[in-house]
């Protein structure tokens, strides 16, 4: 068992081909539909059409039969560019179709995996409450209880990721069974009783859609269970760990994308009659961005690497989004002070990565999580 | 219903090309190598052919074996086989050259449709469809803007500085697409792994009966015998405009000098 991060020919080729689109579909549109506020459903679309959402899974169920490291390959391409579309192909494979492929049963599959492959639908994974997404068991208030052969679910879900787009096929949501028991239920958008609140107001991630939604009686039948009955706390680890490095290769695409354009502008941009990027501290500074594009990838492609061998792979997946999403952030940062002013305007790339840096600190696990996961996991 | 699609190796056009001072053709080495952008027009079109018509659609490549790659990505886009031919005779060929090969090429293949780029990015001599239509005396619809298929004809509107002709012929017939035809769709994942185990034949010269002679440096009408880099760029006129009302007069002077209006 070799180490190798090598991409094959075909990897390299997709790698190559996700780029162009990125650069040539995404980029143009990227100020524009992050200033609305508006979830571009056209380009995401399209993205289903190239199979991205398919990646990771079997053609079985129409998926591309590829495996982790090309689907992280795709949104590492897309975040260089774009962080909201590339968070909606993190979390509509991650978290919307991956735990359906993983638990569901066979007629769950058939039914909904398929066209959430083909990218024609997204799906949803609702985790957080009100009361906290770190403490998920201590913090769960949502209620499902059996009514003949159907659950009534009562609750709330809070940030919750592709639950509120014109694609949106299905929500899966945990929720208390019985005494400690947790199990996940699918909710078909649009089944009575679920309010889907209208899209937060966020510091960044702007073309992202982000939900609070509220169960007030919501009925679906039985056979909506993911798997089994009180399985949904180990269900929704196991998806984390997966996410983490998805969120990893997430945050090394805003690193690259910090790289890319502050290279150019350190080039183009002239103050007291030379290049900026011919002074060592605008130059050191991207020095030190490529520092973190390649430490970051390799980490995360180490974890990525563990999982696709069956090694174990939770500590290095943690490390991966701890490690990258702190970089990102800095180099949000470094990426804006080099712009100057206009880093400071969201029509710059590395503006906007500055507003979208932070969430990844935040979302499928805090820092905080995650070194309370690597220190446990060393016996602390 | 069968559908070739003639595909050339390119240098990126964005990229700083370099010419090889020794053999005076493109330095390969010196910048990566793509399929011909408006190659991708024309498949686009043969896929549409595909989903429309269940064309069966063959990519062929005149080019040395290290372009093999270029037709994996153009069988990417979901096209059914590739042909490739290669041959050291081929190198230094003009566009007849080329022309010649390609029409070799296809007189061994049972086809219905040919579809060529109006023009490659690198050379751009807009030559090969034209002579390869002629060569085998086939039809020649170029600069098609817009293609239908119906039965055994195909017609095409032909994109000219004030608009477009509409021409119709029968099958077999030679067509080259201009980039306004479509646009081009991304290869998907599944079409880059499924490109890697589509037929691929590779002939040479002597499979096809080419004659050496016809092809290759020695053949071609012209030789180039000196080259020269492009000049760097000069700094343009700048037109102030000081709110004094002239800048409009100074440019339109400009314009007028240079023949612009
Ligand atoms: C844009 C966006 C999209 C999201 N998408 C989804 C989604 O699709 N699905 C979903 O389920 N959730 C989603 N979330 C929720 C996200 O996962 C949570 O916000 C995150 O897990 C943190 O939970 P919290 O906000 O409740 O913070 P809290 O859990 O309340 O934590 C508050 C602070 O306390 C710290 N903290 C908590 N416990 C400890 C401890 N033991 N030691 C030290 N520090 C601690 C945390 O690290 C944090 O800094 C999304 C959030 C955002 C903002
Ligand atoms: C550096 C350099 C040096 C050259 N030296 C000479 C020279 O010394 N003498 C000379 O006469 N010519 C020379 N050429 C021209 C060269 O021979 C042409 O590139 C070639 O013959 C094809 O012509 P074109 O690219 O203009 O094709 P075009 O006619 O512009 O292309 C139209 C279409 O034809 C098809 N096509 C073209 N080439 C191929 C191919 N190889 N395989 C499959 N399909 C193809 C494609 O569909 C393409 O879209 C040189 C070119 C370069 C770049």
């Amino acid at each position: 068992m070799s180490l190798s991060f090598a991409l094959s020919d075909e990897q390299e080729q997709f790698r190559k081909v996700v780029a162009d689109f990125a650069d040539t579909v995404v980029a143009p549109a990227a100020t524009e539909f992050n200033a609305e506020g508006r979830f571009p459903t056209d380009i995401v679309r399209q993205m289903g059409e190239m199979g991205l959402f398919g990646i990771p899974f079997t053609a079985e169920y129409g998926g591309m039969d590829g495996d982790y490291l090309t689907l992280c390959l795709a949104i590492e391409e897309i975040g260089r560019v774009d962080q909201s579309l590339g968070i909606t192909l993190e979390a509509g494979v991650g978290l919307g179709a991956a735990p359906l492929d993983e638990f569901g049963t066979e007629a769950q599959k058939q039914r909904w995996l398929p066209e959430l492959c083909r990218g024609e639908t997204l799906g949803a994974f609702g985790l957080t409450e009100t009361d906290g997404g770190s403490d998920v068991y201590g913090a769960t208030r949502t209620r499902a209880r059996v009514d003949g052969d159907e659950w009534v679910i009562d609750g709330g879900k809070q940030f919750i990721t592709n639950a509120g787009t014109e694609m949106t096929s299905i929500i899966t949501v945990t929720a208390f069974t019985g005494e400690g028991e947790m199990t996940s239920i699918i909710v078909p958008a649009g089944t009575p009783g679920l309010t889907i609140a209208p899209p937060y107001r966020k510091v960044g991630w702007h073309a992202s859609d982000t939900r609070e939604l509220t169960f007030d009686g919501v009925r679906v039948p039985l056979d909506h269970t993911l798997g089994e009955r009180g399985a949904g706390f180990r269900q929704f680890l196991k998806t984390l760990d997966d996410g983490r490095i998805a969120i990893s290769a997430l945050a090394v695409g805003l690193i690259q994308g910090c790289v890319d354009e502050c290279t150019r502008y350190a080039r183009e941009r002239h103050a007291f009659g030379k290049p900026i990027g011919d002074n060592q501290a605008i130059a050191f500074k991207i020095a030190d961005l490529e520092v973190a594009a390649q430490t970051a990838r390799q980490m995360y492609r180490y974890a990525c690497w563990r999982k696709m061998q069956g090694l174990p792979y939770k500590r290095e997946a943690s490390i991966a989004k701890l490690y990258s999403s702190e970089q990102a952030v800095t180099a949000a940062r470094e990426a804006t002070q080099i712009f100057g002013g206009m880093g400071f305007t969201t029509e710059t790339r590395v503006g906007r990565f500055y507003q979208d840096a932070k969430i990844l600190e935040i979302g499928e696990g805090t820092s905080e999580v995650q070194r309370m996961l690597i220190s446990r996991d060393l016996g602390l | 219903m069968k559908v070739l699609v003639p595909v050339k190796r390119v240098p990126d056009t964005a990229g700083e090309k370099k010419i090889d001072p020794n053999d005076r053709t493109v330095d390969r080495e010196s910048v990566e190598s793509v399929l011909c952008p408006v190659n991708e027009f024309a498949i686009e079109e043969a896929v549409r052919l595909k989903e429309q018509h269940g064309a069966e659609v063959t990519v062929l490549l005149v080019g040395p074996e290290s372009a093999q790659p270029i037709v994996r990505k153009a069988l990417s886009y979901g096209l059914d086989a590739g042909l490739q031919v290669t041959d050291d005779g081929i190198a230094g060929s003009d566009a007849l050259g080329t022309a010649r090969v390609i029409a070799k090429a296809l007189e061994a293949e049972e086809f219905d449709l040919v579809l060529f780029g109006n023009q490659s990015t690198d050379a751009r001599t807009c030559l090969v469809p034209a002579a390869v239509a002629e060569l085998l005396d086939l039809p020649s619809l170029t600069y098609a803007r817009h293609l239908e298929v119906d039965g055994d004809t195909v017609t095409v509107h032909r994109e000219h500085e004030e608009g477009w002709d509409v021409v119709q012929s029968s099958l077999p017939a030679i067509v080259s697409v201009v980039e306004a035809i479509n646009e081009p769709r991304y290869p998907s994942f599944k079409g880059i792994m499924a490109a890697k185990s589509k037929p691929l034949a590779v002939k040479s010269l002597a499979d096809l009966g080419v004659s050496p002679e016809d092809v290759g440096s020695g053949a071609a009408a012209a030789t180039m015998y000196e080259f020269a880099d492009r000049p760097p760029k000069e700094a343009g006129t700048i037109v102030e405009d000081d709110g004094s009302g002239t800048a409009a007069a100074q440019l339109a002077d400009w314009m007028a000098e240079k023949k612009f209006v």
